[in-house]
């Protein structure tokens, strides 16, 4: 018996049983299938949070307010809650001659709503300085910035966000618009004139930037929002500092706490500083549970369409052992048997594996870059997935056909004949 | 050809021992057309599975043309049984999904031949199913199935045919005709063929009767 009669043998069994064999295979495509797109998910959510990340800008360090403590309870606030940093500490950043730094641009960040031509969107308005774009590496489209003399000034000027300008003037021409910037449920609000309009970011990391409303930081804090520190400065959310190309993020973040702990006289940092690195770690730990979560889920479903094939297989042998007797009697060895019942689960198996793997990738692509339940999804199909999701299904095929096989192969023909 | 030397076959069943064949000393020579006959448990089918190499003795010697068969390995069993003999049973023991000629070129498959195709559809031609070899067992009459497995057991060209209750369940006529083929077998092949019946009916068409009682051969009588 060569591999061809042996082919032949098990396809022939597998028409046989039309139903039992598109169950079987069932089995082994959710499986197989399940196994590439969750990982594609998995390793595709790991890519969004990282491009997020580093759509933000370039060589980024991030400084932030720490968590405020209460001096009686000792119970920590959320990091940023606390109100430490002011824009004289930018300034300081930006003068104190540290050789990494190479722009500084502090933020106030508020939820508003924009009101123009009828329409009227959230936006988050973001009060800062003409460093910005520079430093988080913003491009304009059209127009300028907010520029020093609207800072001197307090200029009701703004800049917008593509998507912002998108939503708010559908057919363009958005600069030397005015809109209408209110806060606090619409109680308070101005007229902005939009000076300038940001080009979309790329990447998966830009929707939420794209979404920005940028006016002079000045302007923020006597218009919108009055925060000040018990000194009456400038309180600001964070301080985005730029480090030179190539620079040592870490060298540049110990000198930026050193400054800030001289500068607020304080024992323990009242602040945090976090580099782009620092950050895709935090979120990849995060999105590596994921992935592994994912991928177990994946994998149970394999398995139990592995010992469905076991199952079916256990069946199709016991049931056939007459049939076996026969081919024992006309001269079939105890090898031939078990060659024919492997042929007929690999057949299976691999048949199964190859459609999963089709439909897995095909799957994996199909939804990558769509919305699933207001989700956008992101996936990345792993070539060692589908490498392991079909090794796994041989070796599957492989001994779910041997073991039973094996087994009725051992009986006497006589016995296996007399079989009902 | 074919000499047993106190042959036994005891199963074990429920802790008591049943003695299926009993030294059993038995010699067939080549082209003898036999008949073993015997009531039920009487052991004949017990002694055609043993020449057949389908079941193994427990006790005593088979020596097959001067070898000794228990001495050979199962995967040279198995060759024996695919060059050596042909095999017919009472419930033909076809494989459902096959044509008739498929089932008639499974032990060429088995042996590797080439040719299968002509030499089963001469084989089929032997047995007078030349007209119906795409047919599926349930297509077929049921002389015409036990022909189908005379067929089967012809197309390797066997030294000795072996045939349990060949008509056990065929009507008188079909019977008849079956054993006419197997008749016509011997004597213009020279094929050794060995049937078991419990009809004297039957056992009329052979050369020589050997009746079977207990596990014992308690008689051997020559037709003349």
């Amino acid at each position: 018996m060569n591999v061809f009669d042996a082919l032949r043998i098990a396809l022939r069994a597998i028409a046989a049983n039309r139903l039992r064999s598109v169950l079987t295979t069932l089995g082994m495509i959710i499986g197989v299938g399940s196994v590439i797109v969750l990982i594609a998910v998995g390793q595709g959510t790991q890519k969004g949070v990282q491009d997020q990340i580093r759509g933000l800008g370039t060589n980024l360090l991030f400084v932030r307010p720490g968590a405020a403590q209460d001096a009686q309870s000792g119970a920590r606030g959320a990091a940023g809650s606390a109100a430490t940093l002011t824009q004289t500490d930018a300034e300081a950043i930006a003068a104190s001659g540290i050789p990494e730094v190479r722009g500084v641009a502090p933020q106030v960040t508020f939820n508003a709503q924009a009101i123009a031509n009828g329409n009227n969107i959230g936006v988050t308005l973001i009060g800062t300085t003409p460093a910005y774009p520079e430093v988080r590496s913003a491009a304009l489209a059209e127009g300028a910035f907010v520029t020093d003399l609207d800072v001197e000034r307090r200029a009701l000027t703004a800049v917008l966000g593509a998507e912002i300008a998108r939503a708010l003037f559908p057919d363009g021409g958005a600069v030397e618009q005015t809109v209408r910037l209110a806060v606090g449920g619409g109680r308070t609000g101005f007229n902005f004139r939009v000076v300038g309009v940001m080009a979309p970011r790329s990447g998966s990391g830009g929707g939420e930037q794209d979404n920005y409303v940028f006016v002079p930081l000045p302007t923020m804090q006597s218009r919108i929002g009055f925060q000040r520190s018990a000194a009456g400065v400038v309180l600001v959310n964070q301080i985005n500092v730029q480090t030179a190309d190539g620079a040592d993020q870490q060298r540049a973040a110990l000198a930026i706490s050193d400054l800030l702990l001289v500068r607020h006289a304080a024992v323990a940092p009242d602040f945090t500083v976090q580099s782009q690195d620092d950050l895709i770690g935090a979120a990849g730990e995060v999105s590596r549970t994921l992935s592994i979560l994912l991928g177990s889920i994946a994998g149970i479903s394999l398995v139990v369409g592995g010992i469905g094939v076991m199952n079916i297989m256990l069946v199709s042998v016991t049931e056939r052992i007459r049939e076996i007797g026969i081919r024992r009697a006309v001269g079939a060895r105890r090898r031939d048997i078990v060659v024919q019942f492997v042929t007929e689960a690999l057949t299976l198996t691999m048949g199964g594996g190859l459609l999963g793997i089709a439909a897995g990738v095909g799957i994996a692509i199909g939804i990558n870059g769509h919305e699933i339940s207001g989700q956008l999804m992101t996936t990345v199909v792993q070539p060692w997935s589908v490498a392991a999701a079909f090794a796994v299904s041989v070796v599957i095929g492989m001994l779910s056909g041997s073991y039973p096989a094996y087994r009725a192969s051992r009986l006497d023909p006589i016995t296996a004949l007399r079989n009902e | 050809m074919i000499e047993l030397q106190a042959v036994s076959r005891h199963y074990r069943a429920g802790g008591e021992v049943i003695r299926a064949l009993d030294a059993v000393d038995l010699s067939i020579a080549a082209g003898e057309f036999v008949a073993i006959m015997g009531q039920s448990g009487s052991g004949k089918s017990t002694l055609m599975n043993i020449l057949g190499c389908l079941d193994h003795p427990t006790g005593g010697r088979y020596l097959l043309e001067g070898h000794d068969v228990g001495k050979l390995s199962d995967d040279a069993r198995a060759r024996l049984r695919s060059r050596a003999f042909g095999f017919v049973f009472q419930s033909y023991n076809l494989i459902p999904r096959m044509s008739a000629l498929e089932q008639v070129e499974l032990p060429l498959v088995y042996q590797g031949a080439r040719d299968r195709s002509r030499r089963a559809a001469a084989a089929l031609q032997t047995v007078g199913l030349g007209a119906r070899m795409r047919h599926r067992p349930t297509q077929l009459s049921g002389g015409q199935q036990q022909r189908v497995a005379i067929a089967r057991s012809l197309v390797v060209e066997p030294r000795v045919l072996l045939a349990d209750e060949p008509t056990g369940a065929l009507d008188t006529r079909t019977g008849e005709e079956v054993m006419e083929v197997l008749r016509t077998l011997v004597r213009t092949r020279g094929i050794t063929v060995i049937i078991v019946t419990h009809e004297p009916e039957i056992a009329a068409f052979t050369d020589r009767a050997i009746r079977m009682r207990d596990g014992r051969i308690v008689a051997d009588e020559r037709v003349a």
